[in-house]
């Protein structure tokens, strides 16, 4: 390819069609809370984990919508429980963390 | 005393008989398998203790203390204790007093292991001797005595309420078989031996009773149905037994020499834990105390329900009920046998698979020891105190007028020390963040570790490997800093309650310290649910599926209790109660170190370590 000095960045659309989210659907069978988080994002930013692997419940419960590998963020977590204090809709988010890693495949 | 059945038999003891030997049998067969169960380490150390004399005397005051006075139970209800010793203790001095009278008067036949029991069936009164009324006399005293507790256990079904129970587990079937069956042998012998009483002899009991039946039931034909059924009883009874929560009576007798050999829960199912559940007798208390009662939907999450699934093997019960819990400890604080709820519930969350593990190698280790450290005070506040930010500033504040020379590891954030990993049951997680914070902490170089957060601090204390590192909570450390006189305080003119942390009082027996250090610079008063039994704030990360609603009400009950007249405030020594009591409560919460740093004043201006 010839090297225009630019090049295009790859598409971050989400094509929502597409996207496989078999894994969030499983998890709010066993965490119904998931569905009503609205994404105020309080919970990383009391993370305890956050500067370390850049975890956030937010982006973990968005990334599953999004049919996104959340792995790397999820590990992580150490269960300290901050972001189910600082939950505005209590979710219980520690035992969706649980849940999560349960059924993770 | 002359033998009356020469040949030392009559049916009717048959049941009897086959009840004790099915029971026996049981029980060994049981013995044998617990101790196969322990891990080989657990067991040696049992056997030695079964040697070593200061056990062995340990065990046998317990075995006394526990299982016949409840002395326990006295503490706590003088009625309930009552009603548990008299059956208990009068149960075993009837046995032991049946075979004083056949060693004294029919040594012939003490082999015969079911004389004892039916003495007044097999003798015939020849002549009365001072030994013999004086034995009648207390085989008549202590079956009263234990009438009067079978008298107070069917009260008590109707009307637990005079005994200081609110609550009391439902029985099961096999319970409520054992009950009444209990329930009906001491009536029963009173009748057989009062039927008997004009051949055998008896005393005030049975003699007045035997002139009364002999006024309308006038011959001896009445004698032997009741000795019959006197046996069935007995023999319906200990066939239950094991099947039902009276097994609780062999197994705390087991239970309590392994206890006192120090071997701890491992397994939950298995060993040691098994005598555990085996020996709770589904008294009950643990409803009460528990702060999760407040709730009528909760109680059958309390750790009585707890044993009874197990012991049901009720598997989706099990873990609704594991899971639920605060892990509080108030129901080990409580419990008369030793049942410990909280250790059973992490080994059972332990068994649990997950398919996804953390991995914390993208938290960098630390760098090359700066030795900066050396001879300062590291301060480690806890990530909860990210919430409460106040905490740490208050410590800080002091370490400064103190004129400490310190280091904050997490003034920016940092590891969590790894107890709520642990209490979810991921043990072998909480150990790679306790490595973690380890390698962090000696990073340092300091010879002292001040916490603030009684969470952090039993994790430290227990399952951390720190050497040459004192740990030390905050309450201790200024209290030192005050007897050093390097601060100076003056009185608060607010008075507060102070509300004992799960962690810290029931989790490390500190009691005593906080109230020193807060009555130096303020007046206290008494919550009347202290100490042990203080109830948990209800913000416990010990509970994995409570929603934060349902805890809304175990924190008002808690904040109830701590509502005294005398109280402007709340004072405690968690920044998660603080955090979790601030939510609801109707007078300021405060943490101490907060009320130190604002009733002191530095003395010493020059910066050092001590
Ligand atoms: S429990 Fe996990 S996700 Fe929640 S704040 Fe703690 S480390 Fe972050
Ligand atoms: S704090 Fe609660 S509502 Fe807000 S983003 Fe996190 S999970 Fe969602
Ligand atoms: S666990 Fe303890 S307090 Fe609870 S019912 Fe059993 S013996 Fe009683
Ligand atoms: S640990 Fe506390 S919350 Fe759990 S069952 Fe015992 S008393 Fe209840």
């Amino acid at each position: 390819m010839t090297d225009f000095g630019f090049k295009l960045s790859k598409s971050s659309a989400v094509e929502l069609d597409k996207v496989d989210t078999t894994l969030f659907e499983r998890l709010c069978e066993a965490s119904p809370d998931a569905r009503i988080c609205m994404n105020c994002g309080s919970c990383g930013a009391t993370c305890t984990a956050g500067p370390y692997s850049g975890m956030s419940l937010r982006k973990v419960l968005l990334g599953l919508q999004r049919g996104q590998d959340v792995r790397p963020l999820l590990s992580g977590c150490m269960l300290c429980g901050k972001c189910t204090m600082v939950c505005p809709r209590g979710i219980n988010t520690r035992n969706l963390i649980l849940n999560l890693c349960r059924i993770y495949d | 005393m002359i033998d009356r059945v020469a040949s030392g038999f009559h049916p009717f003891v048959i049941p009897f008989v086959a009840g004790m030997v099915f029971v026996l049998g049981y029980c060994f067969i049981g013995i044998f398998r617990i101790l196969l169960q322990l891990p080989a380490e657990d067991r040696k150390r049992f056997f030695i203790s079964l040697v070593t004399p200061k056990t062995i005397l340990k065990n046998i005051r317990d075995i006394f203390c526990d299982c016949l006075f409840h002395v326990k139970l006295w503490k706590r209800n003088r009625l309930l204790g009552y009603m548990h010793s008299s059956i208990a203790f009068g149960w075993f001095m009837l046995i032991v007093l049946g075979h004083i009278e056949v060693i004294l008067f029919l040594p012939h036949r003490i082999r015969l292991f079911y004389y004892p029991i039916f003495f007044n069936f097999f003798v015939a009164e020849a002549d009365s001797t001072i030994q013999g009324s004086l034995l009648f006399f207390l085989m008549d005293f202590f079956l009263l005595i234990i009438l009067s507790g079978i008298a107070l256990a069917m009260y008590k079904r109707i009307r637990s309420r005079i005994f200081g129970m609110r609550r009391t587990a439902r029985p099961s079937l096999m319970n409520r078989i054992g009950l009444y069956s209990l329930w009906a042998i001491f009536p029963l012998r009173l009748l057989a031996e009062s039927f008997t009483a004009h051949i055998s002899g008896g005393s005030f009991l049975t003699i007045p009773a035997n002139w009364v039946f002999r006024q309308f039931l006038g011959n001896d034909l009445n004698l032997l149905p009741t000795w019959w059924a006197y046996s069935i009883v007995l023999d319906v009874f200990m066939v239950v037994l094991p099947f039902s929560r009276y097994m609780h009576i062999p197994a705390e007798m087991m239970l309590i020499p392994l206890r006192n050999a120090g071997i701890r829960v491992r397994n939950a199912r298995k060993g040691f834990a098994k005598v555990q559940v085996l020996s709770c007798p589904n008294c009950g208390v643990c409803i009460d105390a528990c702060p999760m009662s407040v709730d009528k939907a909760n109680i059958k999450d309390c750790t009585v329900y707890l044993t009874r699934q197990l012991r049901r093997k009720n598997e989706r019960r099990i873990e609704e009920i594991s899971d639920k819990c605060l892990l509080c400890g108030k129901c080990e604080a409580v419990c008369q046998v030793g049942v410990e709820g909280p250790a059973l519930r992490i080994q059972l969350r332990s068994e649990r698979k997950y398919a996804l593990s953390p991995d914390y190698s993208c938290i960098p280790d630390p760098p090359p020891a700066e030795s900066a450290g050396e001879g300062k005070v590291l301060y480690y506040a806890g990530c909860m105190s990210r919430l409460v930010p106040s905490v740490g500033r208050s410590v800080e504040s002091v370490f400064r007028k103190a004129g400490i020379a310190y280091e904050w590891i997490d003034r920016d954030g940092g590891v969590c020390c790894g107890r709520p990993m642990y209490l979810a049951g991921r043990l072998e997680e909480a150990e790679a963040i306790v490595r973690k914070n380890e390698a962090q902490i000696l990073g340092y170089g300091v010879g002292t570790l001040v916490v603030s957060c009684p969470i952090c601090y039993k994790m430290f204390k227990e399952k951390y490997d720190l050497p040459g590192i004192r740990i030390v909570h905050y309450i201790d450390y200024m209290q030192e800093l005050l007897d050093a006189g390097r601060l100076k305080a003056s009185r608060s003119d607010l008075c507060y309650v102070y509300h004992d942390p799960c962690e810290l009082g029931r989790g490390m027996g500190i009691y005593e310290e906080p109230r020193r250090l807060l009555g130096r610079i303020a007046a206290i008063t008494e919550s009347p649910k202290n100490r042990n039994e203080s109830i948990c704030c209800g913000g416990s990360l010990g509970s994995l599926t409570l929603s934060f609603a349902k805890r809304e009400k175990m924190t008002r009950a808690a904040l109830e209790n701590l509502y005294d007249g005398k109280a402007d405030a709340i004072a405690t020594a968690c920044p998660l109660c603080l955090a979790t009591f601030s939510r609801y409560a109707d007078r300021p919460v405060r943490d101490i170190a907060e009320i130190v740093d604002a009733q002191t004043v530095g003395t010493i201006t020059k910066t050092e370590a001590i």
